[in-house]
């Protein structure tokens, strides 16, 4: 395989372009999943026999080919980012619902216990107490579906919106495999950028871990 | 204060966690539900501050109804503590004790100041408040869960086997500090243990909880233990039923007599002089009793403050009539040694004089 | 509503199913792309994840590494090593194996480091080398995991293998690519729902068999 540096020097604009636009399709994919996560997760958490039916769905939805999908939701959605976006959304799910449940899960009921004891309402508690106990797991698979998120968002370009996966339709296309290389690195390269500043955050967001064990 | 009347709790599975009880946890004491597991303790307790609510019948605080105030208003106006203290982990101390005040809309500073005082009323270092609650040892977090439930100065504490899960040091260490709390704060405290020993020591009234959810007995404990209501509480009393009585009663009516004593800086020779038998009681300079000096292992003239000394225990007017027995069986004379608040000595009791008292009461 | 009737009429057409490019064949095909892949990954990762939870060694880097391999964009790897080793299933095995490695590396590896550490010392204190305290203890507790990250690579294999249509071969994906090709909705629907109808029955498989093997287990 000869790669031809040259095309990256004179590409670097177009590079810069399409990473953003990957971006503009992520972002708003592990968001909109978190938005539709954490409530369902409350529920599923909440109301033991939900919890199978919801995590369940999630699971099958996870099973449909990524590029059918799309295109399933052409007629609903059209030929417009949304669609590209909604799709993305659903694979999140699965990793987001599993993850903030076992968070909710994970927080020990004397705790819980002692926040109503106190005088806190459900809503109260769970807001102060269980999501913030909870921050870790539930990073962890805000972590995995970013990085899932940005490594799909290519199957997208089927409907123009792939961002750096508009550069291995391009490549195949011409029988070129420069750009696909690039593509496959910057994939990576923004999948790690995007996991590491996840890990700033949560490091920002759980002071309580950072202190070490008794002084 | 708090009353229950015609209480039954039973869970969704079908078993019965309190079966009719009716009785009044008086205002201002602390009243100790003690049992073995599943008897239904927990259960009443939490039915106070409706963390579970009762099947039938009621529960009232202060003469209302628990029910007529909405469960987080109520629950605010009570302390509640439990084992390993259920500290929320991602607070600092500091805000885990202030958590009641805020939500009482006391204002940050105004929260923050009182949980402030309150780490220096439960013997916490001010440092500590900046830290979280894994930074601390298991007894500093179950001084940290009291002082949370204490923040709002609430009338009513409830503990649910609080002490439970710290070492048996740690956990007299602990009593001790309630009681002396208590002393000060006159709270009506319902606590909950599994253990009669801790149960004698910290209450003023004991309830005693059989399997099924029967309350079977409730009592001051000198009459719990004096007089077992039937089998069951004569068994969970355990068999050295007699032993705790003593515990109860304190050495104020026991009479004491002068007893001789040299002082560590004494010679042998003044010691040889004072002595009319094998052994002499040593005291320190400032007149605490130092042990039990043995006049026959002394050789030549070296000074007192050398030779080996039997520990000794000076006893004051509030400590039991149990320890005076354990001192006259423990000391080489058969003494008890009496000292003031101060420690310093004061007489000794003789065996006799101790078991003639004890004798006297049954 | 119009579009599911379609639907059902083309999955219960009898003539779709037979023949050499009937859904029996691609239905075949699909699972022998996805058999293959998942078990080439497993003897890749099995021994991996084992040693890094056995020896408590590299994890930093397996972990991380295998976070990597979560990243590889699936069409981007099949067009590159297309494109530099011509036609043939190379292109799809390398990247559905690189797919299914992180799930079976990250769970078999947090399953050994789930293993308590006084059940380790038990075992050495019993006498058991380091191999024996490995297969006799840590394994055996670390199993129901070890399948559980099996069971999420196969699923993720069995939708992802789709992508052998893309170079041209066989399997559930051909009703995917043609379909679009043709602008036939309802082939690509049918397509669709085949993959997700076999990776939910391979899944509720593997479940049954975890059940069996595992039903002694409190968790």
């Amino acid at each position: 395989m000869t790669i031809e540096w040259g095309w990256l020097t004179t590409h670097t604009d177009d590079l810069l372009a399409l990473t953003l636009d990957h971006l503009a399709t992520a972002v708003p994919a592990v968001l909109l999943g978190l938005l539709i996560a954490l409530p369902l997760a409350v529920v599923a958490h909440r109301v033991r026999p939900l919890r199978g039916l919801l995590l369940g769905i999630s699971n099958i939805m996870f099973t449909v080919p990524s590029l059918a999908l799309f295109v399933l939701l052409l007629p609903i959605t059209g030929l417009t980012r949304t669609t590209a976006i909604a799709g993305l959304t659903v694979y999140t799910l699965v990793v987001l619902l599993r993850n903030t449940v076992e968070g909710l899960d994970s927080v020990p009921a004397k705790v819980r216990e002692a926040s109503l004891a106190m005088g806190r309402g459900s809503l109260g508690t769970l807001v102060k107490v269980e999501f913030p106990l909870a921050l870790p797991v539930i990073m962890a698979g805000v972590r995995v579906a970013s990085v899932m998120t940005i490594s799909l968002v290519s199957v997208a370009s089927y409907i123009g919106y792939g961002g750096i996966g508009q550069l291995f339709t391009d490549g195949f296309q011409r029988s070129f495999p420069t750009p696909v290389l690039a593509g496959v690195v910057l994939t990576l390269l923004l999948a790690l950028a995007a996991d590491a500043v996840l890990v700033v955050v949560q490091w920002l967001c759980t002071p309580w871990i950072r202190k070490g064990a008794r002084a | 204060m708090i009353r229950f009347e015609s209480v039954t709790k039973r869970f969704a599975n079908g078993t019965t966690a309190v079966d009719d009880l009716s009785v009044e946890f008086l205002e201002g004491g602390i009243t100790v539900l003690v049992g073995s597991s599943g008897c239904g303790k927990t259960t009443t307790l939490r039915m106070i501050n409706r963390l579970v609510d009762p099947t039938s019948g009621t529960v009232s605080l202060g003469g209302r109804d628990v029910r007529e105030l909405p469960a987080a208003q109520l629950r605010r106006g009570i302390g509640y503590v439990i084992q390993q203290a259920g500290l929320f982990p991602h607070r600092t101390v500091l805000d885990n004790i202030a958590t009641v005040p805020t939500l009482l809309g006391w204002g940050r500073r105004k929260a923050r100041a009182r949980a402030a005082e309150l780490l220096e009323v439960v013997g916490l270092a001010a440092e500590s408040g900046k830290r979280y609650p894994h930074q601390l040892s298991g007894g500093q977090q179950q001084r940290v869960g009291v002082a949370r439930a204490l923040a709002a100065d609430p009338p009513v504490l409830l503990m649910d086997e609080p002490f439970g899960a710290v070492d048996p040091v740690v956990r007299t260490l602990l009593q001790d500090e309630l009681i002396r709390l208590q002393a000060e704060l006159r709270k009506t405290i319902v606590f909950v243990t599994h253990d009669i020993d801790e149960a004698v020591r910290l209450g003023d009234r004991i309830a005693i909880f059989r399997t099924g959810g029967h309350m079977v007995q409730i009592a001051p404990p000198a009459e719990l233990l004096a007089r077992p209501a039937d089998d069951f509480v004569a068994g969970f009393l355990g068999a050295e039923r007699g032993l705790k009585l003593l515990s109860l009663i304190s050495l104020q009516d026991v009479p004491y007599e002068p007893i001789a004593a040299v002082r560590t800086t004494d010679t042998a020779a003044q010691a040889r002089a004072e002595a009319t038998g094998r052994w002499l009681l040593a005291v320190s300079p400032d007149g605490k009793p130092a042990g039990w000096l043995d006049v026959h292992a002394l050789d030549g003239s070296d000074s007192i403050g050398q030779a080996a000394l039997t520990p000794v225990r000076g006893l004051t007017d509030a400590d039991s009539l149990l320890s005076a027995l354990n001192e006259t069986v423990s000391s080489p004379t058969g003494m008890a040694v009496r000292v003031d608040a101060a420690g310093v000595l004061v007489g000794a009791s003789r065996d006799d004089v101790v078991h003639a008292h004890q004798r006297s009461l049954a | 509503m119009d579009l599911l009737s379609k639907l059902v009429a083309w999955l219960t057409s009898a003539g779709q199913w037979a023949g050499s490019e009937g859904i029996a064949q691609r239905l075949f095909e699909h699972v022998e792309y996805s058999l293959l892949s998942t078990l080439v990954a497993a003897l890749i990762a099995l021994p991996i994840g084992l040693f890094i939870g056995h020896t408590g060694r590299g994890a930093f880097l397996a972990i991380n590494l295998s976070g990597f391999g979560r990243a590889l964009p699936t069409v981007g790897i099949v067009t590159l090593v297309f494109l530099v080793s011509g036609l043939s299933m190379t292109p799809v095995y390398i990247s559905l194996v690189a797919l299914a490695i992180p799930s079976i590396v990250t769970n078999t590896y947090a399953g050994m480091a789930a293993v308590e550490a006084d059940t380790k010392d038990a075992a050495r204190g019993m006498g058991m080398t380091g191999l024996q305290s490995l297969w006799r203890v840590e394994v055996p507790l670390a199993a129901p995991l070890i399948m559980t990250g099996l069971r999420l690579a196969t699923v993720q294999v069995i939708a992802t293998a789709t992508i052998a249509a893309y170079v041209s071969f066989g399997g559930l994906g051909r009703y995917i690519f043609d379909g679009l090709a043709q602008r036939d909705l309802t082939q690509v629907m049918g397509g669709a729902v085949l993959v997700a109808a076999l990776a939910v029955a391979v899944d509720l498989i593997l479940a049954g068999i975890h059940r069996v093997l595992f039903r002694h287990r409190l968790t």
